[in-house]
């Protein structure tokens, strides 16, 4: 066993991208269930969205028209569970689960032809003076734009949320859809839309996986990262930095576990692979304690009966 | 009223299976307090949603100061200057004050700006108010208050009311009063609908009465008594309950020092309770909702177990039994939501009816269900309480809230209690409805059972109870004979006006 072969510096850095695709899938999942819905299809949304960007991004030889694909892709899957949730009024969770198992089957299939190809590179920031920074240049700054963009989209969604109408509004039909449509909003527009974007964020999670932290094509290779993003949600109490929190400590365990069994530390590697959920899972269930609510409306069905 | 601000004509909304409102016509004039008068199911509701752009008429036409008026839906009302406070709160638990508020408004202004306008106006008209509390944490007259300030801020020309005081004390409904009063000297119409005829005397400058959809006569409330004004909803002539003298028993319920925490975050935790109840009496709570209706109706009931010493029926220590062992021993309940707590929605009457009454009915061996027998027990419920329905094989959710509750009461009417609860037994239910459910109640305590009446109506206890205590933030006052008491004291021992006082200008 050689712990000083794990060096810290690139232990954080790749932690960070071990918990972007969580982050991504988690951030869209809070703006769907903020708006009521319960989407359990996270997972099948991720997969789709990790072909589509596999498999565009090798034929057009170009990454970013892959996550572009990918995440066209997971909100397309999502419309689905649109037609299925808002338009023929079906249950939320087995309309969830029916696109998850959907979702593996249909990848599984696409990404027949796929298997074994390697994808182009995406591009890492290379800033001239703040990636040379000793420690800080290589956590901080020498990332791929798409690792950037989800935490962009947490600090957007939270300050979309906070301080815009259109967040008030949003928060307003998760909350009550009865009286959020009694004062003339629009509750299944506004939902399909949080729907959509949650699709959207789930398929560029996907893609990060098959794109840039395990540049190759697998069947069913999200492996549960959905069901933690769907997790994370609940166990952040429906806020963005939480969030971010939980899926940086997931992503962490995930790295870290990797790092030992390397090192070879002599624990069996069933627990060490483990240790990521539960930690994740113990942490988060002290964090929630304090019960700052779930949304009022989620997974009840709204009927217009007016 | 010299001004005419809307007027109606010949508004038609039919439903499958049943006209909501066949042809109504009427007028408002400008600041005048015009009364919607109707039992359940007499067309109101849908009337105001029409007006207010909710549902569209088959036919008719409104006519706003003199043009035509199409609202397609709300946000084209209250451009119009159309406000409604809704019977049900439309409300945003999670939100605070000044959210809620922003979400009625077409263009709200930045939330600073807002909270400063919310506090002027709020107090301008006598209805203080935090802008940055929770809603979910504001009694039900502070609630309300919300959504009146929603409406003023609009600045409406017409401001609908549905059933604005059936969760306030005596003492709010006065600042209300104050306030509308103040808004129709100020030149702002207000359509008022209430089952109130009391309160519609002392508010409303005219009145308009519909029965089943039709506008069935007109009158000005101040000339009109109660009665009259009743009769003319009904059709009929009213039966007032009558309570025959009796003597009480000994002592069926008993509670002492009972304390329980809230089940829930926005419940009330009750403190130190201590109630007796004898045999062939009548005991009324009341209170403002919220103050722990629900909480001591859990803990009667079983749902909320609590030291086996703190409940004793019959002397007998029941605290730590279930609902069903309470049942047993005579021990009955009726909760007061109907659909999803005393009633399963999806399920059929005769399924309801198995529901509480297998214990005590007999309804079951071994395990097996006897279908026929809870049949014949829904029948009986159907046909004692005039419950009107097809037939005992309907869902619960088809029946409307007056007719399931007649049935709700009866099923536990019927399975002869001896102690008997019930939390709002007349909620939303119309005149002639609620005084045969009254009626029902008494004769039940004449035969010899205890009866506890949770309710927020005063009038109700004041008809029916021999004895009276308040329930205020989970404390229960001490009991004080019906009798000896008046509506201005009753107030008082709820907790007046929850320290709002007003501060008119």
């Amino acid at each position: 066993m050689d712990l000083s072969a794990i060096n810290p510096v690139l232990l954080v850095a790749s932690l960070m991208v071990a918990a972007t695709p969580i982050l991504l899938a988690a951030i869209g999942e809070l703006v769907v269930e903020k708006a009521g819905i319960l989407n359990l299809g996270v997972e099948g949304m991720m997969i789709i969205g990790a072909i589509c960007g596999f498999a565009v991004a090798v034929q057009t030889d170009s990454s970013t028209l892959g996550f572009l694909a990918a995440a066209i892709g997971g909100a397309v899957l999502s419309l689905l569970f649109v037609i299925l949730t808002q338009v023929a009024l079906a249950n939320q969770v087995a309309s969830g689960l029916a696109l998850t198992l959907f979702g593996l089957g249909l990848s599984a299939l696409l990404g027949q032809s796929f298997v074994g190809l390697k994808p182009p590179p995406t591009p890492e920031l290379n800033i001239p003076f703040l990636s040379d920074i000793p420690v800080l240049g290589p956590i901080l700054f020498s990332h791929d734009p798409v690792l950037y963009l989800g935490i962009a989209i947490v600090a957007g969604v939270w300050a979309a949320l906070k301080f815009t109408r259109a967040g008030l509004i949003l928060r307003a039909v998760g909350e009550n859809h009865d009286a959020a449509h009694a004062l003339g909003y629009k509750v299944i527009r506004i939902r399909i839309m949080a729907i959509l974007f949650g699709g959207a964020c789930a398929g560029l999670g996907g893609a990060y996986i098959s794109l840039v932290r395990v540049p190759l094509w697998t069947e069913g290779m999200t492996a549960g990262v959905g069901w933690i993003a769907l997790a994370l949600v609940v166990f952040g109490s429906w806020k963005p930095w939480r969030v971010l929190l939980g899926a940086y400590l997931f992503g962490g365990v995930t790295v870290v576990q990797l790092n030992l069994q390397a090192a070879g530390v002599a624990i069996p590697v069933e627990y060490l692979a483990m240790s990521p959920y539960l930690i994740t899972i113990v942490v988060l269930v002290i964090l929630s304690k304090d019960k700052s609510s779930a949304p009022a409306s989620l997974g009840r069905i709204f009927h217009a009966s007016h | 009223m010299t001004d005419i601000l809307l007027s109606l004509k010949g508004l038609t909304k039919a439903y499958p299976g049943v006209v909501a409102n066949n042809n109504v016509s009427f007028d408002i004039g400008v600041g005048e307090v015009h009364a919607l008068l109707g039992e359940n199911g007499a067309g109101k509701s849908t009337l105001v949603k029409m007006i207010y752009g909710l549902v569209k008429p088959d036919s008719g036409t409104m006519t706003l100061r003199g043009q035509a008026f199409t609202p397609s839906e709300p946000r084209a009302a209250r451009a119009d200057g159309i406000a409604m406070v809704f019977q049900h709160f439309s409300l945003f638990d999670a939100l605070n004050v000044a959210e809620n508020i922003a979400l009625g408004m077409e263009n709200p202004p930045a939330m600073r700006d807002l909270a400063m306008r919310i506090r002027e106006v709020s107090e301008n008209y006598g209805l203080p108010l935090d802008p940055y509390k929770t809603v979910g944490g504001l009694s039900a007259g502070e609630r309300q208050r919300v959504e009146i300030i929603r409406c003023l801020l609009q600045d409406p020309k017409l401001l609908i009311m549905d059933e604005p005081t059936s969760v306030l004390t005596p003492q709010e409904v006065d600042i209300l009063f104050e306030t509308l009063r103040k808004l129709s000297s100020e030149g702002t119409a207000i359509l008022y609908i209430s089952h109130k005829l009391e309160e519609i005397r002392s508010l409303c400058d005219h009145a308009t009465v519909l029965r089943l959809g039709e506008n069935v006569g007109e009158c000005t409330p101040a000339d009109t008594t109660a009665r009259e004004m009743a009769e003319l909803m009904v059709g009929t002539e009213l039966l007032t309950p009558e309570r025959s003298g009796r003597d009480f028993g000994e002592v069926a319920l008993d509670i002492s020092g009972l304390s329980a925490d809230a089940p829930s975050d926005f419940g009330t935790s009750l403190k130190n309770v201590h109630m007796t109840v004898r045999k062939g009496e009548v005991f009324g709570i009341g209170g403002v909702a919220g103050n722990g209706q629900d909480e001591l109706l859990g803990v009667l009931s079983g749902e909320t177990t609590t030291q086996a010493d703190a409940v004793r029926l019959h002397g007998g220590p029941v605290g730590n039994l279930g609902p069903t062992a309470r049942r047993k021993l005579g021990l009955l309940t009726a909760p007061e939501e109907r659909l999803g707590h005393a009633a399963a929605p999806d399920m059929s009457l005769t399924e309801n009816a198995m529901l509480t009454g297998s214990a005590r009915e007999g309804l079951e061996s071994n395990g097996f269900l006897k279908w026929g027998l809870a049949k014949d027990f829904a029948d009986k419920i159907i046909k004692a309480f005039d419950v009107r329905t097809p037939g005992p094989e309907n869902a619960a959710r088809s029946l409307s809230g007056g007719n399931l509750q007649k049935f709700v009461i009866g099923r536990e009417v019927l399975q002869h209690p001896e102690v008997l609860v019930v939390n709002q037994p007349t909620w939303g239910v119309d005149a002639a409805a609620a005084a045969s459910i009254r009626q029902a109640l008494l004769d039940l305590a004449a035969n010899g059972a205890a009866v506890i009446c949770i309710s927020q109506d005063l009038d109700e206890l004041m008809e029916i109870s021999d004895n009276f205590a308040a329930l205020n933030e989970g404390r229960l006052s001490a009991p004080r004979p019906t009798a000896e008491l008046n509506v201005e004291e009753i107030g008082l021992m709820m907790g007046g006006a929850h320290g709002m006082e007003v501060s008119h200008v």
